[in-house]
């Protein structure tokens, strides 16, 4: 009953039906091109639209490209075929995600401060004050604006982080390349070029292997206790993933979220603030648990099968600290190369693991290491560069 | 589409039908799976199959290929996976012999040398290459399995192959499929394929079944087991997915656990014979563990207590 304006018969408005709904997928984040849109109607053509299951199952078969999306389209396709007065109407009541609203254009109080005054240094300090008060057993649903961060920090902290050398510890491949001092005899481009001199063999052409960086995933905490440094680690996040292809990177705070292609956006404005749109519980309590429980179950074997380098980036303050805690930093220390565990707590001098839950996290660490100033992120660049652990050093050599 | 007129083994005609192909190799599918295999067949499409481990991606291939009378050609991926063990590669050997003796017969012109050497009976084909060429039962299904494993580099390499169909080698030139073969393209997300292979796909995510259908593959695949031990079976897989593992069981290996226990001839299932036999279900420590003591108590009072 729902689809009879579907009906092939009445091809126009089918069309225009499929394309208002390639409109609405894409209001509602889903990244639909106008040749799914041909495709759709092929596909719809050569199918018989008798049932409304098939006509979904043939356009998620084409609208659909990641299964995150399925349950966007399960909703958006309930909502517009439901009936044909009734899709009109379709735009308004998807649930849009945070990129569609009305907030602030990213970099509007960059552009503001450098219309007016030279520099504003007070006003961040004090929000970021307000927000670690915020922090309490409830999840805030707070967002935290990178637009409105100061012009002479974001300019400082960039300066910094791009005049620092990306780590180079490096993995050999099992793909090769034409290499002079390489292993393995090529013996394609040798015998072509032997063909040049009628057949004689005069040079012996090599491969040798390719090398690539290690992939690293980082795990930044961006719970109210951390907020202070959360920032200087996305732009330090969002330089490593500009520079390099392998890098993934989640945030957590009281639930985990992949923001890695939000910081693949060129522009370090554009790329945070689609990061903080993309998090739900900015500045909010902490579940390093329950977040590294879920890291494991849907995102490890995802990222880390390529022998990745884990960052954890937090400060280890974990309410809920028990033998769930240390099981899931056991499983995550399991399945990586390396785990770095980076925690700014460690800048004060008389540190000690009083904390339950840094006690639980720390026997699963290979390294514990303070980050709190950009000399503290330059020295974390340098241990990543150094030759990776014993079990995998056959594949794997430092660069000069 | 010309793939459906030039084959001998006729595509199915409706949803239908593929439903009904599928089902007669033993291959109970859900009909969203069998629209959009129909849907790819028809529109000479490659269909890209995500899903867990064990959920019959690959099977789909094989039970194509075979109730359509067609080829098989399979690539399994692997990391460092090239063209030369992709798609084709030179009998260096065979070609400088054949220089010798070029050689030897004094024959020295060097252009006629290069198109004798570089023909097509020293290219050693691959599966991607073979799956181009033309073959009388009509175009072969090419499953590329675990596409997850392959490096990016191949990923991108695939693009030509599958959009048009064609391979171009250097020395030989363009090879095109006179119809383009059936694709089944799957992954098991261990890493996130591109976008832009995706986007020549149809894609499919394959989901766990549901009770019913698990307990008629279980029945179809396992032929001596009991009504009751496969309800209870099905049952307990059906509430061990809902658990919070690490590694949830697949259908693969509710099978293989059905077989297990038939084996044994278990009659139902009891705490000493699922203890027993839990290997078969779940492949991690960590999990077998947590199955312990009153968990496992708990799921299988909930499986077997309506029988």
């Amino acid at each position: 009953m729902a689809i009879n304006h579907l009906a092939p018969e009445q091809t126009e408005q089918f069309a225009d039906n499929i394309v208002g709904f390639a409109r609405a997928l894409r209001a509602a984040g889903m990244p639909v091109g106008p040749g799914a849109v041909i495709d759709a109607m092929s596909a719809l053509q050569v199918i018989d639209i008798g049932s409304r299951a098939d006509v979904f199952t043939t356009l998620e078969a084409i609208f659909v490209k990641r299964h995150e999306h399925a349950l966007i389209f399960k909703q958006a396709f309930n909502l517009f075929f439901r009936a044909s007065e009734e899709w009109k109407h379709m735009l308004d009541s998807v649930p849009l995600p945070e990129q569609a609203r009305k907030k602030p254009q990213a970099g509007s109080r960059r552009v503001q401060e450098a219309m007016s005054q030279p520099r504003m240094t007070e006003t961040p300090q004090h929000q970021e004050q307000d927000l670690r008060l915020s922090v309490s057993d409830k999840e805030i649903l707070q967002k935290k604006d990178f637009a409105q961060m100061s012009a002479a920090e974001i300019a400082e902290a960039l300066r910094a982080v791009e005049k620092m050398h990306l780590p180079q510890a490096e993995l050999l491949t099992r793909r090769r390349r034409p290499d002079p001092h390489g292993l393995r005899l090529d013996l394609r481009r040798t015998l072509r070029a032997s063909l040049r001199t009628g057949g004689d063999i005069i040079d012996i052409h090599r491969l040798g292997r390719i090398e690539k960086p290690a992939p690293i995933v980082a795990l930044l905490d961006i719970s109210g206790s951390m907020s202070e440094y959360t920032r200087l680690f996305l732009h330090f996040l969002h330089a490593i993933t500009d520079a390099r292809k392998r890098v993934s990177v989640f945030l957590f705070g009281t639930r985990l979220t992949n923001v890695t292609r939000a910081l693949r956006q060129r522009d370090p404005d554009e790329a945070l603030a689609s990061c903080s749109a993309a998090v739900e519980d900015w500045a909010g309590g902490t579940r390093i648990s329950a977040s590294l429980h879920n890291f494991n179950k849907l995102w490890a074997r995802r990222v880390l099968s390529q022998g990745a380098i884990v960052l954890l980036i937090s400060d280890g303050l974990e309410r809920e600290a028990d033998s769930k805690l240390a099981f899931e930093m056991d499983r995550l220390h399991r399945s990586c190369r390396r785990l770095i565990w980076l925690n700014p707590l460690l800048r004060f001098g008389g540190f000690e693991a009083k904390a339950q839950g840094i006690k639980m996290m720390l026997p699963h660490v290979d390294e514990f290491r303070p980050v709190h100033n950009l000399s503290s992120i330059q020295e974390l660049i340098t241990t990543l560069s150094r030759p990776l652990p014993p079990h995998h050093r056959s594949l794997i050599r430092s660069a000069a | 589409m010309t793939s459906a007129a030039n084959s001998s083994g006729a595509l199915p005609a409706s949803v239908d039908a593929m439903l009904e192909l599928l089902t007669s190799r033993g291959y109970l599918a859900e009909r969203s799976l069998a629209t959009v295999t129909y849907l790819s067949l028809r529109m000479g499409r490659p269909l890209f199959l995500e899903g867990e481990a064990g959920v019959g991606k690959t099977e789909i291939a094989k039970v194509l290929s075979a109730a359509l009378g067609r080829k098989l050609i399979r690539l399994q991926c692997y990391e460092g996976l090239d063209v030369s063990s992709a798609v084709y590669e030179w009998n260096s050997a065979a070609q400088m012999i054949a220089i010798r003796m070029a050689e030897a017969a004094g024959d020295t012109d060097r252009d006629q040398l290069s198109s004798d050497i570089f023909a097509d009976r020293y290219m050693i084909k691959r599966p991607l290459l073979q799956a181009l060429e033309p073959d009388v039962a009509g175009p072969p299904v090419l499953l590329i399995d675990e596409l997850d494993r392959a490096d990016e580099a191949f990923e991108a390499y695939l693009l030509e192959i599958l959009s048009d169909f064609q391979v171009t080698i250097p020395e030989f030139g363009t090879v095109k499929a006179p119809s383009p073969p059936i694709v089944i393209i799957t992954s098991n997300r261990t890493r996130e394929i591109h976008d832009a292979l995706k986007r020549r796909c149809l894609y499919h995510w394959v989901d766990y079944p549901a009770a019913e259908r698990e307990l008629a593959i279980v029945k179809s695949r396992v032929p001596g087991i009991s009504a009751k031990l496969s309800q209870q079976v099905v049952r307990f897989v059906q509430a061990l997915r809902n658990q919070d593992f690490y590694k949830s069981p697949g259908v693969a290996e509710t099978i293989d656990w059905a077989t297990a226990l038939s084996e044994l001839d278990a009659r139902s299932l009891t705490p000493q014979v699922v203890g027993d036999t839990l290997g078969a279900l779940l492949k991690y420590q960590d999990d077998i563990t947590r199955m312990q003591g009153d968990t496992l108590q708990k799921v299988l009072k909930d499986a077997t207590s309506e029988n």
